[in-house]
């Protein structure tokens, strides 16, 4: 009968994918057991979860190869252990950066990085949390990561923080400009950063002339709300945003033209770098960055050179803050006196209480960087400004 | 409600206990495994949004295979759930309720809620055919997802606020809910693998016992041949409403159980593609086929995680496995699984006039 | 003023939603499909496009007609290989594997491309810069109008086509009955592959279009005009050509009034509400045929 037959194989069909399923999942279990119990070698495991496919991906890659060439260089010089690094998928996604995290358990992870976006990374110190795993994030700055958490650290600035110091800046050098800001509404980050900024503002008895949002997909069309900011005569328009719509409203703003100056925050990092980006947009636009690839460091560009040596491109703030974390990590762990067969939980408290206590790193994305116990750094604020498409100090 | 049939193993009654079978086997081994240390933390990690997309895939099931009717937005009903759930869940915490009774709790409220959501939705919804339908649901979907970015809600001293503003006057101390696009933060994680089983048995319960009622016969019916169905009596309208706010209230259920699992839930987690990743495990399962909806979403669940080991290409796999198989157990060439499964339920009734090709036509 | 700019800016959005809704609706009234691929089809055109200039060097309408060739190729090879073995199995069947087909475009445009954003060179740069009018208040960008003239275009070609042509009423007759067209001697097969053939031409354009507008170019990218532009042509009555057209322009206009006189929040909410009212009074669309069900 053919309804029988249909049964069997749709059940046959199934299975073959189960046990297919199966078999992958007991691959990788598998060759994970064999990883952590092999302690002699001496490795630490570094794990980190962060988008690798999916529209947020770009993030995920920059920070992953970021933080492969500071494991390089530190694998290159340390002699008496290595740091194996690995990043899984997480698709900025909490479930999957759940998953992910839980992947890496399964590793033998000892110390988290990551996770690259907020929202993952939210879900995730929640499990390390609880399981006393050290974690330090590259890029996630809401408050929310390491809010109750004694266990996780950022490299970057909190939201509310860039939003409150940016507020500062504009009013220091632009005192009597008609403020106005467009910002993903349904982004944390950047609603998180304008949230700030405004309060900030208004506590300083400066109201916004103009406050657009828009919805969160790549290819909106912003017009609407240039439009509005034009007609507030905004001179000043704060875009808490990632580069990639900034670089849209950028084009839209100066075919309609307006040119107000545009003041943007380390979202806007590598907007010069977009392939095919008219740069001369950019000119005059002013970013609060940790990061200045073109910078005279000795460091940065030694950086730089092996960035774009391995990738072809040049790095952006994700990419340094990989670097940096990963450098951190490991000072962190030197400076503990720790040795490598120790557990993650056994690992977290020592390595906590050495990044809070007498602990300071110079890295790419800021000179003597400190952490206090609620898991913010405390580092000082850049403003560049873009000019003959290159960043230059203010 | 229940009036079953007393009949020998009909395949309803084999279909039933296969179902009841997966999960309680399931359940069994898992905690056998667990309780051995066997399981991997991975897959123990993924318990819980199994047991919620089992309850997701199920309840969709109700609409869009038994019902007849292509939803587009169920990953919506899930939202009101989730977010209902957590609120609940987060106003007795501060006055320290235990953990189970606040779980039954937001359960409760959550699958009310988002049944509520269901109904008033169905209403105006369900006078339009196929893909219409189809879209409307998208529609209602992407408003409820859009609508809860600008939702916030907290507690304090004063008692509980909500509002469309950030700033609506929370006291310093007092605790944040819902914080519009960043959605619940700070949510303790109460849900538990046995708890997503209890509700997956409900669920399961629920369904069949609609499908194997007077109501789930009628519904069939309407789904089969609208017009016969209204010439015997049947009110249509009714019963696919019945339907269609069933199916919400537990999506609801389910978005409780998933909400309640993770410490931060954003809103744009049930979007469009949400609601076509469970419509996926219900058309792969088999319209109409309640276990094979929970094995869809078991093994749909667990194949992205397994192919880990293919890095870059992961998505790619996963594109490639899905197209292969629906291709493979939909083909023409053994005729369509659709069919077959409306033809059997038919049989029973009268010798099929046409089986319907169901869903979306 | 403002209310100009905003309407310039809404039929422009309006018209690249037109011509995918235009895409998606021939795709639905010849095979009874929800083509959710579609929108990554749009994407695929604007990488090749982008390709063509930036890579190759071409001028820039070569590398418009390059795409619209690889998007015809790739529009036949998708139908034959994913769509063709579910045909008459049901919509929902080839539903999913639609949505298989889209993420394994995005997939694969995320693996060739790479997941940085490309800022797409518009093809109208070397026109000049964007018309000033009433004293430089207005300025209208030379994207926007040759937007509204392409969908314009291509509507009347599409009319004419459907309705004059051979092929076109071939068209026709297979989207009405199946059945009779074969018999008929019509080549069933043929006549579909045709069918995502041009659909998948008009993506391409639209891509290009799109981009040029709206320069960010991502795997994802096709996503959300894609399901914006189903919308449409549903709001318009899905299987009609001048509905697509109207749905496409007007989704876009509300879109970008919503967004400018209501909430930037609920600009969704609002397309989506509009949507929902248009449908409760006019079940099948604004230009929708009646289906009259027999017993």
């Amino acid at each position: 009968m053919k309804k029988e037959f249909m049964k069997k194989f749709t059940v046959v069909m199934l299975s073959l994918v189960m046990v297919f399923a199966m078999a992958a999942c007991g691959g990788s279990s598998g060759g994970s057991s064999e990883g952590s119990s092999d302690s002699a070698e001496a490795v630490l495991y570094v794990g980190a979860t962060g988008p690798l496919t999916g529209g947020a991906s770009i993030y995920g890659t920059a920070v992953k190869q970021g933080a492969m060439i500071a494991a390089e260089e530190i694998n290159a010089s340390e002699t008496e252990f290595k740091i194996e690094f690995r990043m899984e998928d997480d698709e900025a996604d909490g479930e999957k950066a759940v998953n992910a995290y839980h992947t890496l358990q399964d590793w033998g992870v000892q110390v988290v990085l990551g996770s690259v976006t907020t929202g993952s990374c939210v879900a995730v110190s929640a499990e390390t949390f609880e399981d006393r795993v050290f974690e330090i994030t590259p890029s996630a700055s809401s408050a929310d990561v390491t809010n109750g958490k004694d266990n996780v650290f950022q490299v970057c600035f909190t939201d509310p923080n860039q939003g409150k110091t940016a507020a500062e800046k504009v009013m220091e050098l632009y005192p009597d400009a008609k403020v106005a800001a467009i910002y993903n509404n349904s982004d944390p980050y950047s609603t998180g950063i304008f949230n700030a900024f405004k309060a900030e503002l208004e506590a300083n008895g400066k109201e916004l002339v103009a406050e657009v949002t828009y919805p969160d997909d790549s290819n909106a069309d912003y017009s609407a709300q240039l439009t509005s900011c034009k007609s507030a005569g905004a001179d000043l328009v704060l875009l808490p945003i990632y580069y990639t719509p900034a670089s849209v409203i950028l084009k839209q703003a100066s075919d309609m033209g307006y040119a107000p100056t545009f003041f943007g925050l380390d979202g806007l990092d590598g907007i010069l770098d977009m392939e095919g980006f008219d740069t001369s947009l950019a000119e005059n636009v002013m970013l609060m960055t940790p990061f200045n690839p073109w910078s005279d460091d000795e460091r940065v560009a030694e950086f730089v050179k092996k960035y774009q040596d391995a990738y072809g491109e040049l790095p952006n703030q994700f990419a340094a803050d990989g670097y940096d974390t990963m450098y951190v990590i490991y000072e962190v762990f030197k400076a503990s006196g720790l040795t490598t067969d120790l557990s993650a939980e056994e690992l977290c408290d020592a390595m906590v209480a050495a990044i809070t206590g007498d602990f300071s790193y110079d890295g790419l994305t800021g000179q003597e960087m400190t952490w206090s116990t609620d898991g913010t750094v405390s580092k000082d604020p850049v403003v560049v400004v873009i000019k003959n498409g290159q960043y230059e100090d203010m | 409600m229940k009036k079953k049939r007393t009949k020998g193993l009909s395949p309803y009654k084999k279909n039933e206990f296969i179902s009841y079978g997966i999960a309680i086997l399931g359940f069994a081994v898992i905690t056998l495994l667990k309780s051995t240390g066997m399981l991997s933390s991975s897959l123990q990690g993924q318990l819980v949004p199994i047991c919620a997309y089992i309850i997701m895939a199920v309840s969709l099931n109700l609409v869009v295979g038994i019902s007849g009717e292509l939803s587009l937005g169920h990953a919506g009903f899930m939202s009101v759930g989730a977010y209902t759930g957590i609120l609940v869940s987060g106003i007795l915490g501060t006055v320290g309720v235990a953990d189970p009774l606040r779980f039954a709790a937001a359960v409760i409220a959550g699958a009310l809620m988002a049944g509520l959501a269901g109904f008033l939705i169905g209403i105006p919804v369900l006078r339009l055919r196929g893909d219409y339908l189809a879209i409307v649901t998208l529609a209602f979907g992407e408003i409820i997802k859009n609508i809860m970015n600008i939702v916030y809600a907290g507690i304090d001293e004063n008692g509980f606020h909500i509002s469309t503003k950030s700033d609506y006057g929370l006291s310093p101390d007092g605790r944040m809910l819902l914080n519009g696009p960043m959605g619940a933060t700070q949510v303790d994680r109460i849900s538990t693998f046995l708890y997503g089983f209890i509700l997956v048995m409900v669920t399961l319960l629920v369904v069949q016992n609609i499908l194997n009622s007077r109501q789930g016969r009628a519904i069939m019916a309407c789904r089969d041949n609208r017009i016969a169905a209204e010439s015997i009596g049947l009110n249509v309208m009714k019963n696919k409403l019945m339907a269609f706010t069933v199916s919400s209230a537990l999506a609801g259920m389910g978005g409780v159980l998933f909400g309640l699992n993770y410490s931060t839930l954003l809103p744009i987690k049930f979007n469009f593609n949400t609601s076509i990743l469970i419509l996926v495990f219900v058309v792969l399962g088999g319209l109409g086929n309640i276990w094979g909806s929970m094995v869809a979403a078991i093994v749909l669940t667990v194949l992205p995680e397994a192919l880990r080991q293919f890095a870059d290409y992961r998505m790619l796999v996963y594109a490639v496995v899905l197209i292969v198989v629906m291709i493979a157990t939909y083909n023409p060439a053994i005729r369509s699984r659709v069919s077959a499964f409306s033809e059997k339920y038919l049989r029973r009734k009268k010798p099929a006039p046409k089986p319907a090709e169901g869903g979306a036509d | 003023m403002i209310f100009l700019a905003n309407l310039i800016n809404g039929l422009s959005l309006g018209s690249v939603y037109a011509i995918i809704a235009l895409g998606y609706t021939m795709v639905y009234g010849i095979s009874k499909m929800l083509n959710f691929a579609h929108g990554d089809v749009i994407m695929v055109g604007a990488y090749i496009s982008f390709c063509g200039t930036s890579y190759l060097g071409l001028p820039a309408w070569v590398s418009v007609v390059l795409a619209m060739a690889v998007c015809t190729a790739l529009g036949i090879i998708i139908e034959g290989l994913a769509y063709r073995p579910l045909r008459g199995t049901g919509s929902l069947a080839v539903l999913i594997t639609a949505i298989g087909v889209s993420y394994f475009l995005q997939n694969a445009a995320l693996l060739i491309w790479g997941s940085a954003p490309k800022v797409f060179t518009s093809v109208f740069t070397g026109m000049g810069p964007s018309i000033g009018l009433f004293d430089g208040e207005l300025t209208v960008t030379w994207e926007a109008i040759f937007t509204l003239l392409a969908a314009i275009l291509i509507m009347i070609l599409m009319t004419l086509f459907t309705g004059g042509t051979k092929m076109g009423k071939a068209m026709r007759a297979v989207s009405e009955d199946n059945g009779a067209a074969r018999l008929m001697g019509i080549n069933v097969n043929s006549t579909i592959s045709m069918t995502f053939a041009i659909g998948s031409a008009l993506a391409a354009i639209a891509g290009v279009l799109l981009c040029s507008a709206y320069p960010a170019l991502m795997p994802t990218t096709g996503a959300m005009p894609g399901i914006k532009a189903f919308t449409a042509a549903v709001f318009g009555g899905i299987g009609s050509i001048p509905g697509a057209m109207l749905g496409g322009i007007l989704i876009g206009v509300i879109e970008v009034f919503g967004r400018a006189y209501i909430s930037t929040e609920l600009s969704d909410t609002i397309v989506f509400g509009v949507l929902i009212i248009v449908l409760l009074v006019k079940p099948t669309g604004l230009l929708g045929k009646k289906i009259t069900e027999k017993v």
